[in-house]
């Protein structure tokens, strides 16, 4: 193990993340703030408790999810995007590492800014509402588990995309959508079996569920099968970086 | 003694069906440096490319120290260092954060020391602090140099190092070749500028689309392919070539007030003498003598020539 290259990547991967720390922490902030706002204390305070949670609360893991998916694929993407693109990749595909401490010198950082966001919402949600955490050992694995997952994800995307547009096309288009239809505002079961039936293919569905039930003990589908479909996405990905890897697709003429 | 670098058979199609190089043979001894030359698109790039790690190659192997640029790619590529031949820098980082970057991602442990050392060889010491994108282009290709040589490699790739590149860095850079190559750095550089590598080389390669059709000795080459030319300023113009001189291969210029002779570098100084010779048996007077010796710039456009 390359240990020095792959501290050396973290650390020059996290050290962007410092140097724009304000805009990085803030915005989700807000945007979350706004969220509590609005679906909270406007929206909320004619809603019905879901499966006992106040709907305040209840909203929280799909708040924290929310961020956690769009900030490790739009961090992980733009991570290895952007030497590719200005052509610094050179030196990291000279350099006597292999491929898997070139994965966990990016995708490591990336996952913990989204990880360390998902953690600051929160704490900001507490100011909004009560939340309550009864599994936190879960929870923190699901918070791990999701940021790895979806930064590795972004990783794909980030040496797939060969212009900008691209970059951001797959979190706009796909993500977002899957997450505001993925349970994260209400319960699956709130919806009409027909629909219920679609939303269980998208694969977020089994992602906020799970979170959500590491916070109450409630969900839309069993723990084991929220857990078995990360691991599934999880072993995709890690497939595909894989692939990329044995073939220098994108990377290597 | 093992070469430090071993190319053999090596072959690269471009996706798209471009041969970038064919069947090229090469080995390099620790320590000299070797002068690629080639016109543009000759593949200089590519073959620095591929023994770096960067572009795959079609056939062939590449052996690093002995060892196997694919198959024991962390071993090779920790001897080598590149340059490349386009400035590709980081904006944002400090001049010692890149540098220092480049050492950890090459699995050194962490040197300050060594870091400073290199800064001050290439007078960045007193910008470590700034920001790349601050520094002019010289500067960014100076921080390149830094970033290749901050982990020691025993091999150093520089693909043009001194395009765009005033003269003081052109000197420095210089310079520090010829020092790196005391330590016993092996540096095998590209350029344009063919005077550079009479200048610095030890051994010269020509690649030309894809073929390394010669790799030679600096002196060697000058001896075998260097034309040498006498020019013999004359009192009184002559309108022909004496018959007495005749048999030397004696050309007339400048309105017949100069008598020109060709001959090879290696044959010594007897075509010389001979002229010389004839000249005063037939009374002939002259002021002034010139010799030039043709360049390798010269050899190398002789050669692009016969081959083309
Ligand atoms: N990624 C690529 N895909 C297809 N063809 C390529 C690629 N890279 C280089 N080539 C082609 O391979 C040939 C050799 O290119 P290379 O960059 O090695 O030349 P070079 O000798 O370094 O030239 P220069 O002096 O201009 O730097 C060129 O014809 C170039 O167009
Ligand atoms: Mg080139």
């Amino acid at each position: 193990m390359n240990l020095h290259a792959i501290k050396a990547i973290y650390l020059f991967e996290m050290a962007r993340t410092w140097r724009t720390l304000l805009q990085s922490v803030v915005s989700p902030v807000i945007s979350t703030a706004l969220y509590f706002i609005v679906f909270g204390s406007a929206i909320g305070g004619h809603m019905a408790p879901i499966d006992g949670v106040e709907y305040g609360a209840f909203i929280v893991p799909g708040l924290i999810m929310l961020t956690l998916l769009t900030q490790s694929i739009s961090n992980a993407s733009f991570g290895i995007y952007f030497p590719r693109f200005i052509g610094t990749i050179y030196e990291v595909l000279s350099a006597p590492i292999s491929y898997v401490e070139i994965v966990i010198g990016y995708v490591g950082a990336a996952a913990t800014k989204s990880m360390m966001l998902g953690l600051i919402i929160l704490a900001t949600s507490t100011f909004f509402v009560n939340v309550r955490v009864d599994h936190p050992v879960w929870m923190l694995g699901f918070l791990v588990l999701t940021a790895v997952t979806f930064s590795l994800f972004g990783f794909i995307i980030g040496i797939w995309a060969d212009n900008f547009e691209k970059l951001q096309m797959i979190p706009l288009l796909v993500v977002t959508p899957l997450t505001f239809l993925g349970g994260s505002f209400y319960s699956i079961d709130m919806l009409p079996p027909f629909w219920r039936s679609v939303t269980l293919f998208n694969p977020v569905v089994y992602l906020v569920s799970g979170f959500r039930w590491s916070f109450f003990g409630v969900s839309d589908v069993h723990i084991a099968v929220s857990l078995g479909m990360t691991l599934v996405f999880l072993a995709a990905c890690l497939v595909a970086v894989w692939w990329i890897f044995k073939t220098g697709y994108r990377l290597k003429s | 003694m093992q070469p430090i670098l071993r190319v053999e058979n090596l072959s690269k199609v471009y996706e798209g069906g471009f041969t970038a190089l064919r069947d090229v043979n090469l080995e390099l001894r620790q320590g000299e440096i070797f002068a690629l030359l080639g016109p543009n698109g000759a593949g200089k790039t590519t073959l620095i490319s591929i023994i770096c790690g960067l572009v795959n190659p079609s056939a062939g192997k590449v052996e690093v120290a002995g060892h196997d640029i694919i198959a024991d790619y962390r071993a090779a590529r920790a001897q080598i260092g590149l340059v490349p031949q386009e400035l590709k820098t980081d904006s944002f980082e400090t001049v010692w954060a890149t540098v220092s970057f480049s050492r950890g991602l090459f699995g050194k442990k962490r040197n300050d020391a060594h870091i400073e050392r290199v800064l001050k060889e290439l007078s960045l010491w007193d910008k470590k602090d700034n920001k790349i994108m601050t520094l002019s282009g010289g500067m960014k290709r100076r921080v390149l140099i830094a970033k290749a040589l901050s982990h020691e490699p025993r091999v150093l790739f520089l693909d043009e190092p001194t395009a765009g590149v005033d003269v003081e860095l052109r000197r420095d850079m210089w310079r520090l070749v010829r020092q790196l190559r005391e330590d016993g750095v092996t540096i095998i550089l590209t350029t344009h500028y063919l005077e550079e590598a009479e200048e610095m080389a030890d051994r010269i390669g020509v690649i030309r689309k894809g073929d390394l059709m010669l790799v030679e000795e600096k002196t060697a080459l000058m001896r075998q392919f260097g034309q040498k030319r006498l020019t013999i300023h004359l009192n009184a113009p002559l309108s022909a070539i004496p018959a007495a001189l005749g048999g030397h291969g004696l050309a007339l210029g400048a309105d017949g007030r100069d008598l020109v002779l060709s001959y090879a570098t290696g044959a010594g100084e007897a075509p010389v003498s001979n002229v010389l010779r004839g000249l005063a048996m037939a009374g002939i007077a002259y002021n002034d003598l010139e010799t030039h010796q043709s360049s390798l710039e010269d050899i190398f456009v002789e050669l692009m020539r016969e081959h083309a």
